[in-house]
């Protein structure tokens, strides 16, 4: 009963405090809506960002042959140290914390199909090589495998670029291709993925053949480089020192000689991404809550400069045999229609920038963003707190006034 | 005949920070059905002070105000709320009507807050209108009336859940002598229909309208007198 009361009264005051109700809408409508954008547009980056960093592989370290540059019990520096693929197998019998770990092999050769051909790197690797580099296999199709490695199979596997140089719109996979000559059976082509850093090119036009096969038509002594994957659970930095001190040991050069090996450790940048999108995210929750903060304060105080008016109205009310209950549920119901009509058009507003977005093609940049659907609502529930904080403890303070009192305050 | 208001010893105090001030400084008073009561008195008397009590507006700081026989001081700020609705009628020197309402909306207020079904509002609030001449004026807000046709809202207003009693304060006060003239014959006509009515007033001539009259000075009833026998005679 109470409820209909209401609603026959809020529409009534709602015609009066058009301009009102419409700059409280206006203010929960731009605070949804900015909020919401922010954070929508601030995950597409960052996860964007992150796609891309990944795209080389998580947790992982390249190493490339070097020269020392310290002397060593005796031994003068200068010398070349290049690890040989028993080397890795050594490593990857003896060092507990890599995960996985696969020499790489590689040179240029003619790739051909029919009458179209490339000149484009193949790469010897171990099948752990793909899982560890982020070079997955498109549905329908596989990394090389332990018996492609075990049997020297001539087995490839295609980037999606170099799939599409080679064999335009067909089918590749189970498609026999030329390698200097060679037949070769395609077993995978990569899923297409983002990466913005390598060495030797992106993912997407190299070849991997296993390592065995390249050595078997190459025959390589030393390893072009190799790339190790730490156990999440510990530091890339102790990782790093252990397949060191295993070289090393064998070797006999300094363990703490950067150059004997180089090596990039990705995890390095990856860190520093990661330090960089918590300011990332810190300064959004900063504009997030200044937004709401001002937006609170807007709601509020169009609340509050009616408060003459309304008290005298709540004064007259009340005069009339209107119950607090009443008058409190009205406030109330007002407070949340207007809150909830704004927030649903800040909503809407934000969803429809954010679906419109990815059709004008940034999407390399700024990734797709997606709303956070949970995220808005407590935006809208927050400023309908602000609201009723705002709106009701003036109404209830004049609700239980003495309606003279109510009617005579302004 | 039957008594439908009795104060006894009704006080109100005022404080305004440390001023501590007595506006009602012990009323007694009885009015019974039916009766038509003018109160007159100087500025500042407690007239409205007194009137607000009787309305439930307010609170009186001690004493005893029984309404039908029942103690309203101890009554609960709804019950409080349901004799403003039903059994009281108020009506105000400065009208206090909602300005963004029409006409046929202000009456319908009360009947909204007694749950009145919204076929029976329409019906009652067409009657009610006509029942002050301003059936042509349903439509028209507040601030598209003269003061009279305000007050006549007003008086509609007041009748709306039709209670026994109506309370008026100075409600000729921001009238014209014309406009004034005519909402005492509304009064009048009310009295005749069987209500009880208390007026507060400056103006004698609409004290002579009234069969009682009660003075105020200084926070008590001064005189409290019955006009009617003048009247008959
Ligand atoms: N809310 C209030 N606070 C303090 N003093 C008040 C208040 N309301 C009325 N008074 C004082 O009480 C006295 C009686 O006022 P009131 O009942 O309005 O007189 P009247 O209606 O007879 O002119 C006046 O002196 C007035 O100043
Ligand atoms: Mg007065």
């Amino acid at each position: 009963m109470n409820i209909i009361v209401s609603f026959k009264q809020f529409f009534n005051d709602l015609r009066r405090q058009k301009l009102r109700s419409l700059m409280t809408m206006f203010g929960v409508f731009w605070g949804t809506c900015s909020i919401v954008l922010l954070f929508a547009f601030g995950k597409g980056i960052m996860e964007q960002q992150l796609i891309s960093q990944k795209g080389i592989g998580d947790n992982i370290a390249i190493f490339w042959p070097g020269i020392t540059s310290k002397e060593f019990k005796g031994l003068p520096s200068g010398r070349r140290i290049r690890p040989t693929e028993d080397d890795i197998r050594l490593v990857k019998s003896k060092a507990e914390m890599v995960m996985r770990i696969s020499p790489e092999f590689s040179r240029s050769a003619l790739l051909k199909v029919g009458k179209n051909s490339s000149s484009r790197r193949v790469h010897g690797v171990w099948p752990e090589f793909g899982a560890m580099r982020n070079v997955i296999p498109a549905p329908g199709s596989r990394f090389l495998n332990a018996a492609d490695e075990r049997e020297r199979r001539r087995v490839i596997f295609i980037g999606n670029l170099l799939k599409e140089d080679l064999f335009g719109e067909d089918e590749a996979v189970g498609q026999t291709m030329l390698v200097n000559g060679m037949p070769f059976t395609v077993i995978g082509v990569m899923q297409e993925k983002n990466q913005d850093s390598s060495y030797n090119g992106r993912d997407s036009r190299k070849s991997y053949i296993p390592s065995s096969t390249f050595n078997a038509m190459f025959s390589r002594r030393y390893v072009g480089n190799f790339v190790a994957q730490c156990d999440p659970k510990v530091s890339m930095d102790m990782t790093r020192a252990e397949i060191l001190e295993i070289l090393s040991t064998k070797y006999k050069f300094d363990p703490t000689d950067r150059e004997a090996l180089s090596v990039w450790d990705t995890t390095e940048g990856f860190a520093f991404l990661k330090n960089f999108f918590m300011a990332f995210r810190i300064f959004l929750v900063g504009i997030g809550v200044a937004t709401l903060i001002t937006g609170g304060i807007g709601v509020s105080n169009i609340m509050n400069v009616v408060l003459e008016e309304r008290t005298k109205e709540i004064g007259i009310k009340m005069a009339l045999g209107a119950r607090k209950s009443v008058i409190l549920t009205q406030f109330i119901v007002e407070t949340l229609l207007i809150t909830g009509v704004g927030g649903l058009f800040g909503f809407v507003f934000a969803y429809a920038v954010v679906k419109a977005v990815p059709m004008m093609g940034l999407t390399e940049f700024i990734g797709v963003p997606e709303v956070d659907v949970t995220g808005g609502l407590i935006v809208v529930g927050l400023l309908a707190i602000v609201g009723l904080f705002a709106g009701i403890f003036p109404a209830r303070r004049a609700a239980n006034l003495q309606p003279v009192q109510a009617l005579k305050l302004f | 005949m039957q008594e439908i208001i009795r104060l006894k010893q009704v006080k109100k105090a005022y404080q305004t920070g440390e001023m501590h001030f007595e506006a009602l400084k012990g009323i007694n008073l009885v009015v019974n059905k039916g009766d038509y009561l003018a109160v007159v008195g100087p500025s500042g008397s407690g007239k409205s002070t007194l009137m607000n009590i009787l309305g439930c507006l307010d609170l009186a700081t001690s004493g005893e105000y029984r309404l039908d026989g029942e103690l309203v001081n101890t009554l609960s700020s709804n019950q409080l709320a349901d004799i403003r609705n039903k059994r009281i009628g108020f009506v105000f020197q400065a009208f206090n009507l909602l300005p963004y309402a029409t006409a046929a909306e202000n009456v319908e207020v009360p009947l909204l807050f007694a749950h009145v079904n919204s076929k029976e509002r329409r019906k009652r609030v067409t009657e009610l209108l006509a029942r002050v001449g301003l059936a042509d004026k349903m439509n028209n807000k507040p601030t598209e009336m003269s003061g009279g046709e305000m007050q006549r809202v007003a008086i509609a207003r007041s009748l709306a859940n039709e209670p026994e009693i109506i309370l008026a304060d100075e409600p000729t006060g921001n009238l014209d002598s014309k406009s004034g003239a005519a909402i005492v014959s509304m009064f009048d006509e009310l009295h005749k229909a069987g209500k009880t009515i208390l007026i507060i007033t400056h103006d004698m001539s609409i004290a002579e309208h009234t069969e009682r009259l009660v003075t105020m000075k200084d926070g008590l009833i001064e005189s409290n007198g019955d006009l009617s026998g003048r009247r008959v005679g």
